[in-house]
């Protein structure tokens, strides 16, 4: 394969759009807060969602055992990936389908590209895929001349409002149904006249704009929840029928899946198929589960392609202690949870993968060279909501914990802030420190800050405060006020 | 070095550098995974054989505003009738689907239509292969009396008759009576989205009304 820039013998690492001019985490942060209607959304929705996952967990007795079989299936994969994956590319074959391998994301999107041209169409339906946004493929495919149609709707808001995803789910969720509404009125061109806010009108405004799409499509691109590696099975899960449209109407199917997909046999997708759906919509079932094998005469696409992706993964499996952000299943739910996430949107995150998860996946798979990717392991609070609505209980805090004695090591130059974010990395790490810590900062509080900012901090700590002031400390710590309240307020905006 | 040896050498160095130990054939791989810790249940309600399952998949297809109707074997041809008669249209409806369903209906059917006409037909009727009572989830394997994929899919309707012995209590136990090789298809309500707010809303690209005849 010569893709662009393809390397031959690179060490493992990936590239992904680091959306352009992101700043680092704490300057992106800083406006989205200033946002109040972005941040009066966002809190709308996660609070929902919040509310609605704990339920549909509670109603499981048996949630504990599903998540560690979930955890230990796919450490047994991440251990065995090599075996698993010569496994599923054999079946694939034998089922009538073709396997690409991708180093990285260039890789990838010639593949793809190549795959469509071969086709002779210049245009493809696509299923929401967080691969495929990891590669940029919509970008790269127009470069080459290929339209891409998104047809998931928060995608496709999205894509109409020319914004960028904020959320592994609903990467639309910062949008509210007004400004669902704006968008379609101003960007959709065969949009109803008379168009309302309400959630069932626009729905079906979508559903009229895509129908003629799907129809007459020729190529689809998906990406893969989950790959049976002992039969060859791929499974998407959705919800609209987008998907199931996209994965049989199509003539040609290319679906992208980051090697870390797989799960050995089919009986391991009875832990999934319960672990997923609750943690991620709160509910028992998805409205649409999809599996095929390879190529099955008389019903749906003819050609199917499957592109495995690297991208930074091996690189990610080569740390012991971060390599479990690799058991992801891509839920959401350590967003919709974490308080770092709900004031500061998901843009701030500076890469496809938002949230806590995407705090660890992306410094792993793109490295720490960058200054968002640097500062990425530091947005957290390290409160621990994120491990614990886990589904497949990735210790997310711990990674973090690792990734910030990374960037300390590794990271842009910064020599004070090295200083500081190591006495911070200490601290961080024994709860006891931490508590210890807060107590002293919250009563230096009464001391120093005047009107809750603090104007200049003392010692070699006062360049810090130069450029900006430091937040007094609270009355009560995070960590107290979380394990008083379990996160439970009304947030203002 | 192509792309796959590149990706396959990568892993390899990482297996080796952690010192991980090499399982070198299947039967170690087999005994790792056998390891697995699956203390989870197979069923969350019910025993075997236990009426109230068919209680449970009613109450859970309703959950997500399906429609279900429970009925003897002898009302599926009124009952259908008298569904079909309620839209206007006509119906696809694969061939190998039971003829004494849709014995007393009048409404226009159309066996096998090509994917082509879809778009065109008031709704589908089809058979399936499996349904899950806890998660009130039915299951098409595209088998004779379902057909294929696009037909349950495109029309705005789709009727599904389960069959009582169909029905099982959980997730594990409807796998395990799935063959893996065919096409399958798992429905859970009508087609709805959670992109508006993280709420659910019903209607969206697949068929937005969904009834069940529930057959006992």
């Amino acid at each position: 394969m010569t893709g662009r820039a393809a390397r031959e013998d690179g060490p493992g690492r990936g590239a992904m759009p680091t959306y352009l001019g992101t700043p680092s985490f704490p300057d992106a942060a800083r406006r989205a807060v200033s946002d109040a209607r972005l941040r009066g959304n966002l809190a709308h929705a996660t609070t929902t969602i919040r509310a609605r996952r704990a339920e549909a967990v509670a109603e499981l007795d048996d949630w504990a055992e599903l998540r560690e079989a979930g955890r230990q299936i796919k450490d047994h994969v991440l251990e065995h990936l090599g075996h698993y994956l010569r496994l599923l590319e054999e079946k694939v074959t034998g089922a009538g389908g073709t396997v690409h391998w991708a180093r990285d994301a260039a890789e990838a999107d010639r593949i793809v590209a190549d795959l469509v041209k071969a086709t002779g169409e210049t245009e493809v339906v696509k299923v929401k895929s967080m691969a495929t946004q990891e590669i940029g493929l919509n970008e790269f495919l127009a470069e080459e001349g290929i339209t891409a149609y998104e047809t998931d709707l928060a995608e496709l808001i999205v894509q109409l409002g020319d914004d960028r995803p904020s959320h592994l789910l609903v990467p639309a969720v910062h949008r509210n149904r007004a400004d669902i509404r704006d968008i379609f009125l101003r960007a959709m061109e065969d949009v109803p006249a008379g168009l309302t806010d309400s959630p069932a009108e626009l729905a079906e405004a979508a559903r009229r704009h895509l129908r003629a799409k799907f129809l007459s499509a020729k190529v689809a691109v998906s990406g893969v929840n989950f790959a049976v590696a002992d039969t060859g099975t791929l499974v998407v899960v959705e919800s609209e029928g987008n998907g199931r449209m996209c994965l049989t109407l199509p003539e040609t199917l290319i679906s992208v899946m980051g090697i870390e997909k797989i799960v050995p046999s089919r009986r391991d997708l009875e832990v999934f198929l319960q672990l997923l759906p609750r943690s991620s919509t709160a509910e028992r079932m998805n409205p649409y589960t999809s599996m095929w094998t390879g190529v099955h005469p008389g019903d749906g696409p003819r050609n199917f392609h499957l592109v495995l992706l690297d991208n930074g993964r091996t690189a990610t499996l080569a740390d012991d202690v971060g390599r479990q952000a690799l058991r992801c299943i891509r839920c959401s739910a350590c967003l919709n949870v974490c308080p770092v996430y709900r004031r500061a949107g998901g843009h701030a995150y500076g890469s496809p993968y938002p949230g806590p998860i995407g705090a660890i996946l992306s410094p792993q798979m793109r490295g720490v060279g960058s200054e968002v990717d640097a500062s990425l392991p530091f947005a957290s609070s390290l409160c621990g909501a994120c491990y614990e609505v886990c589904p497949v209980a990735i210790d997310i805090p711990e990674v973090l914990v690792r990734l910030r004695a990374r960037v300390v090591e590794d990271g842009p130059r910064r020599p004070l802030e090295r200083v500081a974010m190591a006495a911070a990395g200490w601290t961080l790490r024994s709860p006891t420190r931490l508590a210890l810590a807060q107590r002293a900062a919250s009563s230096a509080r009464r001391v120093v800050a005047r009107g809750g900012r603090i104007r200049r901090l003392p010692g070699p700590l006062g360049a810090w405060t130069e450029t900006r002031d430091a937040p007094a400390p609270p009355s009560e710590s995070f960590r107290a006020w979380w394990a008083r309240t379990g996160g439970r307020e009304e947030d203002g905006g | 070095m192509s792309a796959r040896e590149e990706i396959l050498r990568r892993i390899e160095r990482v297996e080796s550098a952690r010192g991980a130990r090499r399982a070198t054939g299947d039967g170690d791989v087999a005994a790792a995974y056998a390891r697995i810790d699956r203390r989870y249940l197979r069923r969350h309600h019910g025993g075997a054989g236990d009426g109230g399952i068919l209680d449970l998949f009613a109450a859970r297809v309703a959950d997500y505003r399906a429609t279900v109707l429970r009925v003897r074997v002898s009302e599926v041809p009124g009952t259908l009738a008298e569904r079909l008669a309620a839209g206007s249209g006509s119906y696809g409806v694969p061939s190998g689907l039971p003829a004494e369903w849709t014995s007393a209906t009048r409404a226009a059917l159309v066996r096998d239509p090509p994917v082509s006409s879809l778009d065109g037909l008031a709704g589908a009727v089809t058979g399936c292969a499996v349904a899950i009572a806890e998660t009130g989830t039915i299951v098409l394997d595209h088998g004779a009396d379902q057909g294929p994929r696009a037909l349950s899919l495109v029309p705005d309707r789709h009727l599904i008759v389960v069959l009582a012995e169909r029905v099982v209590a959980d997730v594990p136990e409807a796998l395990e009576r799935l063959d893996p090789r065919r096409p399958l298809t798992f429905v859970s309500g009508p087609s709805a989205t959670s992109d508006i707010e993280l709420t659910r809303v019903e209607g969206v690209h697949g068929p937005r009304a969904l009834e069940v005849l529930l057959v006992e």
